[in-house]
């Protein structure tokens, strides 16, 4: 088992970066490096976030282009950025990646005129116009039949749900025509949509407006599932969400759309298949995404004062799992929680558990604990509403139960 | 007739050539001489006046419309012979008896306009410019098939003719299809989309949502409804409280076309495109019938009796009407009919033949094709290994 674990960690160590020039590997010497990183505050991972090329391959590939200066894997905190908003974050990626390719196009509903029902394609219906900013009728089906049409003749639409649980909807259309296409027709058609929109659970929107729909989606085949979390993430998904050939999902959460963030000026974008290191540790593997990542990194306030070193991974990619840095995690601290807004049920938590345990059973000191919401509708209550959710002081108990 | 009184006239143009047509008939079957034929019925329309009932086709284009029609009607019973003894699996629909909607829209259109259907989809994959060989492989799961033997019955495609498929949930393509017109608006392609689907999927609310949106913002997109009156084994008058599938657009204008006349069916869709490209939607109903059961799994016979399929196919079958075409104006006679006939036969049975020997796919063909390898990365399983030919 573990020499097949070799084999799938050399062959993952070349591929995510794997162009037609193999010896570009610049993120191949940042991995290896993973543990020397010192801590910083925000999200720093190691490089992934700034990449440089020297050339351009005529398709779009990899990852990032930054302008003439090369920037190795230099950090961003000596250049002078930009504060955000998360939202406006995305609608900066989304406005790049329109300004770029005129292929791109948008559609949802309120997307146009009324600027998005949060914010995140404002002023876009002036700047490109009624034919490229689209207001669709309330008809989640349809149109996001239309868009997935639309990229079969090479379009790129971004179709916004206005809330994730609306997609529902169009489960068909993304599970059987999104996901499906370009296998049932033998690679002539490419889907390159991006379909978005904010889920999980908010400030007692209730029970239907609360969904988290990444446990029904993350068996398609075919897609892609990112979540974002900070805005420097969520911007560079966005843009290699578009970029991206494939069908991709990209996971908002509606609680974080207004969080502040320094991004850097120049251009950048985000491996689409990549987890992000947010504090590297000794002791513990804690794996979170979207909003859970910021009640783990209370949490983690709290474990440290106690005297533990969580190690905490945002593992961003829902779909494919970045199993190499998460494996790395394990086998350095042999300790694994998972940290996850999913219903308990079928979630992400517990497919990633049934992954590492899999991959990894032979590092872990201890079961792979899964803390995920409660199997239940959101209640509309507040004090209930907070029980369904994961919260920091579970965290800790759980981190001091695994620890022991 | 209309036909016989037309035929009178136009023999006198056509008669000097009719003797040499005993001897040969290359002569007259390259004769691209414009031929005006009226139509079997007029056109029925809602909001909209619609066209003559006169067409103009030649010679040529007859006989073409015959072999064609003919090849698709032989291979949609090979594809029954094949289904029997088991090569085809799975679900099989077949269009025999509505090869002429097929046909008449190929006629009209050029290989920019997209077209996009159901799963009953064999025959305008045909029609498209697909070949036999890579249907049947296709249907019998080899890896030469037009989508690599991954696909089946339901998923043809030709992305170089802009046939979009293939699609196995019925009416999911409406959305698709308006989705492919808005594309064709955006990149001002100056072509159409015919989005067909059945009159069982005609009461799908995504074809009302899809509709709504292509007259909203003015989409080349023509919807055909082609309609033989059962959806599975639901008749038409059990499943749809107004079955004027044509009107049912309501403020997009709709015409009513007899599908089994394939010139019909041709000025129906010449003229749809021209409104389409102008004016935004338009529905065409194409009043059509299958032969066969709604699939291979359905014999066909116990919703609808006997005597009334083989009414129909004596009475308006589209190959017999041009072929009482063709003979009635002296472009072929009967005899070449049939040896074209025996000819298009043989070719099917060649193409059976060769599809039967072509390899199985490859057991690494179960991972490919399901995400693009593009933006540097490699596609894996969940457990980003990649694996290869290992299967038990």
């Amino acid at each position: 088992m573990s020499a097949i674990l070799q084999g799938g960690v050399a062959s993952t160590a070349l591929s995510p970066f794997k162009t037609t020039d193999s010896n570009k590997l610049v993120t191949a010497p940042s991995r290896s490096s993973l543990s020397v990183r010192s801590r910083s505050d925000w999200s720093k991972s190691f490089g992934s976030r700034l990449i440089a090329r020297r050339s351009q391959p005529p398709l779009i590939p990899n990852a990032v282009a930054t302008k003439k200066t090369d920037n190795a894997e230099s950090s961003t905190s000596s250049k002078s950025g930009h504060e955000l908003l998360l939202f406006e974050a995305l609608q900066e990626g989304l406005e790049e990646e329109m300004d770029r390719d005129p292929h791109v196009c948008v559609m949802g509903e309120d997307v146009g005129h009324y600027g998005g029902s949060y914010k995140v394609t404002k002023g876009l219906a002036d700047k490109f116009g009624d034919l490229r900013v689209l207001d669709t009728p309330i008809c989640e089906n349809a149109f996001t039949g239309m868009g997935i049409g639309a990229a079969m003749t090479g379009l790129r639409p971004v179709i916004e749900g206005m809330n994730m649980g609306f997609l529902l909807l169009a489960f068909n259309q993304i599970s059987n025509n999104c996901g499906m296409l370009h296998y049932t027709s033998g690679g002539q058609f490419t889907i390159p949509v991006v379909i978005r929109g904010p889920g999980g659970v908010g400030r007692q929107l209730g029970a239907e407006h609360s969904q988290r729909l990444e446990s029904y989606f993350q068996s398609i085949p075919g897609i892609q599932m990112v979540a974002c979390s900070t805005p420097y993430n969520a911007k560079g998904l966005m843009k290699a969400a578009i970029r991206s050939e494939n069908p991709v999902i990209l996971f908002e959460h509606v609680l974080l759309y207004n969080l502040k963030e320094s991004i850097p000026d120049e251009e950048y974008i985000c491996n689409l298949e990549e987890a992000e290191m947010v504090r590297p540790g000794e002791h513990i593997t804690i794996l979170t995404y979207s909003r859970m990542r910021y009640h783990v990194m209370q949490a983690a306030k709290t474990l440290v004062n106690k005297g533990y070193d969580p190690e905490v991974i945002d593992i961003r990619s829902l779909k494919p799992f970045d199993l190499y840095t998460i494996g790395n995690s394990v086998k350095k601290t042999h300790r694994v929680l998972i940290v996850e807004e999913c219903m308990r049920t079928g979630g992400i938590g517990a497919s990633l558990t049934a992954a590492i345990n899999e991959n990894f059973h032979d590092y872990l000191d201890a079961p792979v604990m899964c803390l995920s919401s409660q199997d239940v509708p959101t209640p509309y209550a507040g004090t209930l509403e907070e029980w369904t959710v994961v919260q920091p002081a579970q965290i800790v108990t759980a981190v001091e139960q695994l620890c022991q | 007739m209309a036909l016989s009184r037309l035929s009178s006239r136009s023999t006198t143009l056509l008669h000097p050539l009719a003797t040499t047509s005993l001897l040969r008939r290359r002569h007259i079957s390259t004769d691209t001489t414009p031929l005006t034929v009226e139509t079997s019925l007029p056109f029925t329309s809602h909001l909209i006046s619609p066209p003559s009932r006169s067409v103009s086709t030649s010679s040529q284009e007859l006989l073409s419309f015959f072999h064609d029609m003919a090849l698709m009607r032989r291979m949609e019973i090979a594809a029954d012979s094949l289904y029997k003894a088991k090569l085809i699996r799975g679900f099989c629909h077949l269009y025999d008896g509505q090869e002429a909607v097929a046909i008449g829209m190929e006629a009209a259109i050029t290989k920019k306009d997209a077209i996009i259907t159901s799963y009953r989809d064999h025959c305008t994959f045909l029609g498209r410019g697909g070949g036999l060989y890579e249907a049947f492989s296709e249907l019998m799961g080899r890896k030469t098939g037009c989508s690599n033997g991954k696909g089946g019955s339901m998923h043809f495609y030709k992305k170089d003719a802009s046939f979009y498929g293939g699609h196995g949930i019925v009416g999911a393509q409406a959305p698709l299809g308006c989705g492919l017109a808005f594309a064709q608006k955006y990149l001002k392609d100056e072509a159409v989309t015919f989005t067909l689907y059945g009159d069982g999927a005609a009461n799908q609310g995504q074809l009302f949502e899809a509709l709504n949106i292509a007259a909203l913002w003015d989409l080349p997109a023509v919807l055909v409804c082609e309609n033989n009156h059962y959806g599975m084994g639901t008749a038409e008058w059990r499943s749809a409280k107004s079955p004027a599938y044509f009107k049912r657009g309501d403020y997009v204008p709709g015409l009513k076309v007899d599908g089994m006349d394939a010139l019909a069916v041709k000025q129906a869709c010449k003229f749809a495109k021209e409104h389409a490209l102008k004016n935004g939607p338009i529905i065409l109903e194409m009043d059509t019938y299958r032969y066969h059961g709604h699939s291979m799994s359905d014999p066909g016979s116990t919703y609808r009796t006997r005597d009334e399929i083989s009414g129909v196919r004596q009475v308006r079958d589209p190959i017999d009407r041009v072929r009482k075409l063709i003979i009635s104006h002296d472009i072929a006679t009967e005899k070449e009919l049939k040896d074209m006939e025996k000819e298009v036969r043989k070719e099917v049975d060649e193409a059976v033949a060769q599809a039967k020997e072509s390899p199985i796919p490859e057991p690494s063909e179960l991972f490919t094709n399901i995400y693009v390898k593009g933006f540097g990365s490699e596609s894996f399983g969940a457990d980003r290994k990649e694996l290869r030919a290992t299967l038990p």
